[in-house]
């Protein structure tokens, strides 16, 4: 076995997914951040693991089934929160073990094939196929495409959503397209950061961001830097210590996280004038 | 004076809870209406209507289109409509009321900007204009609401209780602002703060369920005896004088 080639593989393979996965997770991750999302966001993200197990069940993708019902999901809580027929919270906590719990029925009774539960709860990256970095790149582009043309007007309808309901009449449309488009990008980091993880991709970077700049489009930039910065360093160490990728990315990011707060405190400590980043 | 817009006959509802009753109201190109009435009574329900964001149950409202039409109407809520945290800056926030000219793909251009910041150092924001909405203080966010509200020269102009988070110190500059935007507006003002804005009114609209209008701005007792509006009156005039009663 030609080990060079393997490794050179390896390590494209690990940075095309760390820039598509900051560049996805950046723009949702600093949408739902910013529309105190996030816990709809969890909702999402568990529920879809209901679609993994039923495409495992009946043999289809199981990417395909978590985005069905990932978008579904989102759709579902948004249209039922605006009709004001449930508690949002309430219905995102029922959601959020529902679907848990029909993956794990449906990979329980699927027959002779016992998948690597594991790789889909916490992610793997020898699980992550060609195809699925093909698809986070194309999801890249449409994300990026989409935010860049339509940037203003997804910005004012999620501030203030009833004032721009005052001159739109396309605000529900937009806010549903966001939100499946973010469904979608949660569903294909799932493969590289595991259901249970994933999340942690989309908020700790624009966490991070927002410690020096409260500017929407540039919390977007350092979203996708801070992202990019902790996904290769935590994959790197992950490599060469032997330990889960998922758990050392979202690990990683956290320490950028606590550096980024500590060195933001000791610069306003010691200069006179309080230094922000505008 | 042309008619702005006419409503016609106009009752809205939230659910089975009837708000608004047959309600015949008109406003003209330069009018200044304040509109009063109890906590309950409809005031807020009257601007969504104007501004589509509530359908009328029954009636209609027909609009002057040659002036203006229902998306091109200035608007300055109460305050929590916006998240005060969503990182925005003034220049964005402001920025937003002119989206009302644009299509959604469209981008800002210099000369919007520029009109932005005129915007902004014309209520006295000035050096504000990169700062985010968590920086400012009650009185200022206000006035970028405003500032959202004016900037594409609306021809009519909704406030709803703009008395509720002016600082006192531009309580005064205010009004007078708001008197320099009716030549070249009309504006519906909503509040329950009677005797402020007696003074600054052209006419007023008293709405319990159902709209009086009244084309004076002397607010009397028995006007409002006889429109059965259950409200605290204060009136300025030549001699201060407080009228507290409760009506029928």
């Amino acid at each position: 076995m030609d080990t060079t080639i393997f490794q050179y593989e390896f390590v494209i393979k690990g940075l095309l997914g760390a820039i598509f996965a900051s560049i996805t997770a950046g723009l949702a991750g600093t949408y739902i951040v910013s529309k105190r999302m996030v816990f709809l966001s969890g909702g999402i993200t568990h529920a879809s693991f209901g679609g993994i197990g039923i495409g495992y069940f009946i043999g289809i993708n199981p990417v395909i089934g978590a985005a069905v019902f990932g978008i579904l999901s989102a759709l579902g809580i948004e249209y039922l929160s605006v009709r004001q027929k449930i508690r949002e919270d309430s219905a995102i906590g029922m959601l959020w073990a529902f679907g848990m719990a029909v993956g794990i029925i449906f990979i329980y009774l699927t027959p002779g094939y016992s998948p690597n539960l594991m790789s889909y709860l916490f992610g793997s990256i020898l699980t992550v196929t060609n195809a699925d970095i093909i698809a986070l790149g194309i999801m890249s582009l449409i994300l990026i495409f989409y935010f860049g043309v339509f940037y203003r007007t997804i910005l004012y309808i999620s501030f203030d959503e009833q004032f721009a309901r005052t001159y739109s009449s396309y605000v529900d449309i937009f806010k549903y397209l966001t939100t499946s488009l973010v469904a979608l990008t949660i569903v294909l980091n799932i493969r590289m950061a595991g259901v249970v993880l994933v999340l942690s991709l989309l908020t700790i970077p624009p966490n991070i961001a927002m410690i020096f700049t409260r500017v929407y489009f540039r919390i977007v930039i350092w979203s996708v830097i801070a992202g990019f910065l902790g996904t290769v360093t935590g994959y790197t160490i992950s490599y060469f210590a032997g330990i889960p990728v998922g758990a050392t990315i979202i690990f990683t990011l956290v320490i950028i996280w606590a550096l980024a707060k500590g060195l933001h405190y000791l610069i306003g400590k010691f200069s006179k004038v309080a230094i922000r980043t505008v | 004076m042309d008619f702005l817009f006419e409503m016609n006959s106009i009752s809205a509802a939230y659910g089975t809870n009837m708000v608004l009753q047959d309600i015949n109201f008109k406003v003209t190109g330069n009018d200044f209406v304040g509109v009063i009435g109890p906590n309950g009574g409809g005031k807020t329900t009257l601007l969504k209507v104007i501004l589509g964001l509530l359908k009328p149950v029954s009636g209609e409202i027909v609009f002057n289109n040659e002036l203006i039409q229902s998306y091109s109407i200035g608007y300055l809520p109460q305050i929590s409509t916006g998240d005060v945290n969503y990182p925005v800056t003034v220049t964005d926030v402001v920025l937003s009321g002119l989206m009302m000219r644009k299509n959604i793909i469209s981008r800002m251009t210099q000369a919007d900007k520029r009109k932005a910041g005129n915007v902004i150092s014309e209520l006295g924001l000035s050096g504000l204009s990169a700062a985010t909405l968590n920086e400012l203080s009650g009185g200022q966010m206000q006035r970028v609401f405003l500032a959202r509200a004016i900037i594409g020269d609306p021809k009519l102009l909704l406030l709803d209780e703009p008395g509720n988070f002016v600082d006192s110190t531009f309580e005064n500059d205010f009004y007078e602002k708001l008197r320099e935007l009716n030549k070249r507006m009309a504006i519906l003002m909503v509040s329950h703060d009677v005797g402020t804005i007696s003074a600054h009114i052209k006419s007023f609209a008293c709405i319990n369920r159902k709209l009086h209008y009244h084309p004076s701005h002397e607010i009397t007792n028995d006007d409002l005896l006889a429109y059965g509006c259950p409200i605290q009156v204060l009136t300025h005039g030549d001699i201060p004088h407080t009228v507290l009663k409760t009506h029928k």
